[in-house]
């Protein structure tokens, strides 16, 4: 499984990198949307991937039955999707903000006022 | 002695409070610190003579050996001792001298701290510490050179002061960085200590030309040594202490501290000599040329700075004596010798030497120190300065291989410098009276202390030049020497050679000064015509050429183009990361592509395309809508790879995302297509290349298992320890909950970064 | 702005009314459920504070800025305040016994026959759900404070 996400992953990586890489600001926006889930799912995919064995511990007992999935980058990953949200809607607004003073969208014309 | 030094530090706080509440008596009360550490340190001086040396360790950074450490032998504690000594009477005199400035608060400040940073240099064992203190006198001289900062002139000089002894301190730095890690310790009492067996391994060309650097530009030695003059746009309090007495002798000190471990490299004593003579005699003609009092001081003081680093090169016996004894009656004299030229300037309104005369009887006071030093700075007998000229003139004449160089330099320097005393202390006081700016009178008591004080010790030290000698110099040579000599100081050492090079000094300074009027200007127009090939014009040069490479290397890669910063960092990484792989790991991988069922597979099938999709189309909906497949499709992989948690929020984070955007995005225009076709696959190009790797990464980190995962104790704590049975939540909150608490810290500050952003949008709104 | 943009926001139906009134509390009832039992199941602080930012959300498209900071009272940005305070402050409890910074603190005791099971680890989460909240509030409140 993780071979194949592995190709996902950088599927993704490459589509965000396109993405930022156009002059158009709003697809900036979604270049970094992609390459928060890609950064998100290549934590978790490297870590090893286990089908139906959370990280829980049944009631009753100290530790958990058998093996189970590794906690510690789901909980860098949990940090990690919220915070991504926090950063999203800051450059989201910033972006917005840019756009209504220097009055376009491309990132290249943005460069030259002065503003 | 840590609060020695720190009580400066400690008091530069205070002045605020103490200024407002004292007034003008701020300098007599202020100066009371400096008076108490004198006595603090002279309590020290029947231990120190008696050849003790004193340490104490405060632990800094123990896992980098580095402490706070502080020695006291004889080098130190006549450092000291003229550090607070001379520091008492220029606050004192500062009180007059800039009475009823508005920032005379600012200036106490600083130069408190300068007293103590200074301190903190001379009495350091350790060499970290010790360039920290280096570093805060420069910083402090930056700040009073540029006082009076609303002059542009004040300001390029600080800029020009700081940059040079800076860039000097950087040096500096490389030097007890390979002292250290060579050397085997930071502590200079064990490099001293220690055998120099590890001479043979260290780079020691590199190495003393490293701290030589340090040294000569913060001693303004040739060709470092225009700085100094130009320090001079600070106010004269500031000449005084920094310029002459302390800062700049800190590279002096430096080179002597150093001394016993290079002492026997021909590459340190060749540099030293040569150096020091060379700017010795350069200080004295530069002297000579000008016609500005305070000018005329600080190249005699280049040319004083010369010289001690000369006898420091020179390294016999009677260099070190005339080394301590040079050192000690320089310091007095010309302390005193700025502070009257500060007080002619602050009664006269001018200290261009040939617009002053005849001001003797309207200042007697003044008048009578400034005879007194500039017959010590000439080097007459009975002052304390004839007994270090007439050593140091012993000196030269055993200098060794640059003999011949050295003493010609020395008598010339000699005769110049005799010149140059009787310049500044005859010319404003003697002959006929000149009309000057303001009418002069007697300089207050607070700005005549100093002069008169340093002065009459001065005297004092000559007539009875045992008393320095038994309780400082003797001290002060056995550090600088490595070990004890046996020495006396006295003013009549019978006819010798020395002598007479003495009386053809005084004899050629007396010729010299009859016609300075006559001669000076022709050097002074010499001088300005080979002005292209002073150092200082290479330093604009060198300043003009940063500039350039600034504005360069700024077009190239800061060009505002937000695509350019992109590939470069991508493909920086690319290639950088690429190649490591390939190196490192080689190329083979192992692929397992049975263990996938067939939803996985939709899923991430699905994952992928809605990527692409959202890249290739060009509706904006589209994408956006796109953004929430896959967002699910992410949330879907975790659920099923046993991460109910992150699929709960990917879902819930999801559904916000999309909101944003609608509510948002829509706001801006659709997409838009500017790039070109060359554009077009140039960034794919680079997209791919990315991508591409980022896959290779995976494929070689799950090959990779180098540790076992630090989780299993997170799973065997949770419940035990922690209580928690969902042990990706005790982490969060429990094991690593500092992190979790930054992160919170962080999703604030990006709240409140759009707040304000749309908050100000709507105050502009309503104006 | 164009038309269509506008009505995302103003577009409202009854259903859509009513159904935000009644699920309003639910949603909240619901996240502190999540928050609390986010120790031993599913949930936490982050889960529990982004269902009820949601929560609050939906209100708001529903009935408007003003009935929204009518009904949740407290301006988002205080709500964050709260969040960062409550982190902060359990971090302190431990240094008081001597034990390093952060350090988890457990008072258990019996409330009449159940067991009850207090902690500085609690305050955090309750820390954290309000850090969510007021933060995806303060975003989405100014932002559409800032369409009207």
């Amino acid at each position: 499984m993780e071979t194949l996400m592995a190709y996902a992953i950088g599927v993704l990586f490459g589509c965000a990198v396109y993405m930022m890489l156009r002059r158009s600001i709003v697809k900036l926006v979604i270049g970094l949307i992609i390459l928060s889930n890609a950064a998100n799912l290549l934590i978790f995919a490297v870590s090893g991937m286990t089908r139906g064995a959370p990280p829980l511990i049944p009631e009753g007992m100290q530790l958990p039955e058998g093996a189970i999935a590794d906690p510690l980058p789901q909980a860098l990953v949990l940090t990690a999707i919220v915070i991504a949200f926090g950063v999203l809607a800051f450059s989201v607004v910033l972006i917005h903000r840019a756009f209504e003073v220097v009055e376009t969208d491309d990132l290249d014309q943005m460069k030259d006022t002065d503003t | 002695m840590l609060y020695a030094v720190l009580s400066g530090f400690l008091l530069a706080a205070l002045v605020p409070l103490v200024h407002r509440s004292a007034g003008q008596f701020t300098g007599w009360l202020l100066a009371l610190l400096p008076a108490a550490l004198t006595v603090y340190f002279a309590s020290f001086v029947p231990l120190i003579s008696g050849g003790e040396v004193l340490g104490q360790q405060w632990t800094w950074f123990p896992g980098m050996d580095i402490h706070l450490g502080f020695t006291l032998d004889g080098l130190s504690l006549l450092f000291a001792l003229l550090i607070s000594f001379i520091g008492t009477f220029v606050l004192i005199y500062a009180g007059g001298y800039l009475k009823g400035h508005p920032d005379l608060g600012r200036f106490y400040i600083v130069m408190l701290s300068f007293m103590a940073s200074m301190l903190g240099l001379v009495l350091s064992d350790n060499l970290v510490a010790l360039f920290v203190f280096w570093e805060l006198t420069s910083i402090t001289s930056y700040l009073l050179i540029g006082f009076n900062h609303e002059s542009e002139k004040a300001r390029k000089c600080a800029l020009q002061g700081l940059f040079v002894s800076v860039i000097g301190g950087f040096f500096l730095l490389v030097g007890i960085m390979l002292l250290g890690i060579y050397g085997g310790s930071f502590s200079i009492v064990e490099l001293l200590n220690s055998s120099e067996d590890w001479f043979s391994a260290a780079p020691l060309t590199l190495l003393i030309l490293c701290i030589l650097g340090g040294t000569f530009t913060k001693s303004a030695q040739f060709p470092f040594h225009f700085w100094l003059p130009n320090a001079m746009a600070a106010p004269t309090p500031v000449s005084a202490y920094l310029h002459s007495a302390t800062m700049v002798k800190a590279g002096v000190y430096l080179m002597a501290r150093l001394n016993p471990m290079f002492g026997e490299e021909m590459l340190w004593t060749v540099m030293l000599t040569l150096f020091g003579g060379v700017t010795m005699f350069v200080g004295a003609w530069l002297a000579y040329t000008h016609t500005d009092a305070k000018k005329v001081l600080a190249y005699s003081t280049v040319m004083a700075l010369g010289t001690l680093t000369m006898l420091i090169g020179i390294g016999t016996e009677y260099a070190m004596i005339a080394f301590a004894a040079f050192l000690l009656g320089h310091s007095l004299y010309k302390g005193a010798l700025f502070m009257v030229a500060g007080s002619i300037d602050h009664e006269a309104g001018t200290k261009d030497l040939t617009k002053l005369g005849g001001m003797r009887s309207l200042m007697p006071w003044t008048a009578g120190a400034a005879l007194l030093a500039a017959l010590s700075l000439a080097g007459v007998p009975p002052l304390f300065g004839f007994i270090g000229k007439e050593l140091m003139l012993e000196a030269v004449l055993s200098a060794g291989p640059l003999q011949g160089l050295v003493v010609a330099l020395a008598v010339v320097s000699a005769m110049m410098t005799a010149a140059i005393a009787a310049v500044v202390a005859l010319k404003p006081f003697y002959g006929p009276r000149v009309e000057t700016p303001k009418q002069p009178h007697e300089a207050p008591l607070a700005m005549l202390a100093g002069p008169v004080v340093l002065a009459a010790v001065s005297l004092l030290f000559g007539l009875l030049p045992g008393v320095p000698e038994t309780l400082l110099v003797t001290a002060a040579v056995t550090a600088v020497a490595g070990m004890p000599l046996d020495f006396y100081l006295s003013l009549w050492h019978g006819f010798n050679l020395p002598l007479l090079l003495s009386v053809v000094g005084l004899t050629g300074g007396a010729i010299l000064y009859r016609y300075w009027d006559r001669t000076r200007e022709p050097l002074e127009r010499l001088m300005t015509r080979l002005d292209r090939f002073a150092p200082e014009t290479g330093y604009f040069r060198a300043l003009d050429g940063i500039i350039w490479l600034c504005d360069w290397q700024t077009r190239i890669l800061q060009n505002g183009k937000m695509g350019n910063y992109m590939i470069v960092l991508v493909m920086t990484t690319v290639v950088i990361v690429g190649y490591t792989l390939a190196a490192q790991h080689g190329i083979q991988f192992t692929l397992d592509w049975q263990d996938i069922n067939f939803y996985e597979l939709a899923i991430v099938a699905l994952l992928m395309v809605t990527a692409v999709y959202a890249t290739t189309t060009r509706s904006r909906l589209g994408a956006v809508a796109t953004m929430g497949v896959l967002g699910f499709m992410v949330a879907l992989i975790f659920i099923l790879f046993s991460a109910p948690d992150l699929g709960i929020t990917q879902v819930l984070v999801e559904t916000l995302t999309v909101i944003l955007l609608v509510l948002v995005l829509f706001r801006l225009p659709g997409f838009a297509r500017y790039s070109t076709l060359f554009e077009i696959l140039r960034d794919g190009f680079v997209a791919v290349s990315f991508g591409a790797l980022m896959t290779v990464l995976i494929l070689a980190t799950l090959d990779a298992r180098m540790f076992e995962p630090i989780s299993s104790y997170f799973v065997e704590a949770a419940y035990p320890e922690a209580l928690g049975r969902n042990i990706v939540n005790v982490i969060l909150v429990d094991f690593r909950s500092l992190d979790t608490l930054g992160e919170l810290f962080v999703l604030g500050i990006a709240a409140l970064g759009v707040y304000s952003m749309l908050k100000l949008r709507a105050e502009k709104l309503n104006d | 702005m164009t038309e269509p943009d506008k009505k995302i926001m103003k577009d409202n139906t009854v259903i859509l009314h009513t159904a935000a009134l009644a699920l309003l509390p639910l949603q909240l009832l619901f996240s502190v459920f999540l928050l609390l039992r986010g120790h031993d199941e599913p949930g936490g602080g982050f889960i529990a504070g982004l269902v009820g930012a949601g929560a609050v959300v939906l209100y708001l498209f529903a009935h408007g800025v003003d009935a929204t900071r009518r009904i949740i009272r407290f301006d988002p940005r205080d709500l964050l305040g709260i969040g960062l305070l409550l982190g902060t402050v359990s971090a302190f409890p431990a240094l008081l016994r001597g034990e390093p910074f952060l350090t988890a603190q457990w008072w258990i005791f019996d409330l009449a026959g159940t067991e009850i099971k207090l902690s500085t680890v609690l305050v955090f989460d309750i820390g954290v759900y309000f850090a969510v909240v007021g933060t995806i509030l303060t975003v989405v409140v100014s932002l559409t404070e800032a369409e009207e």
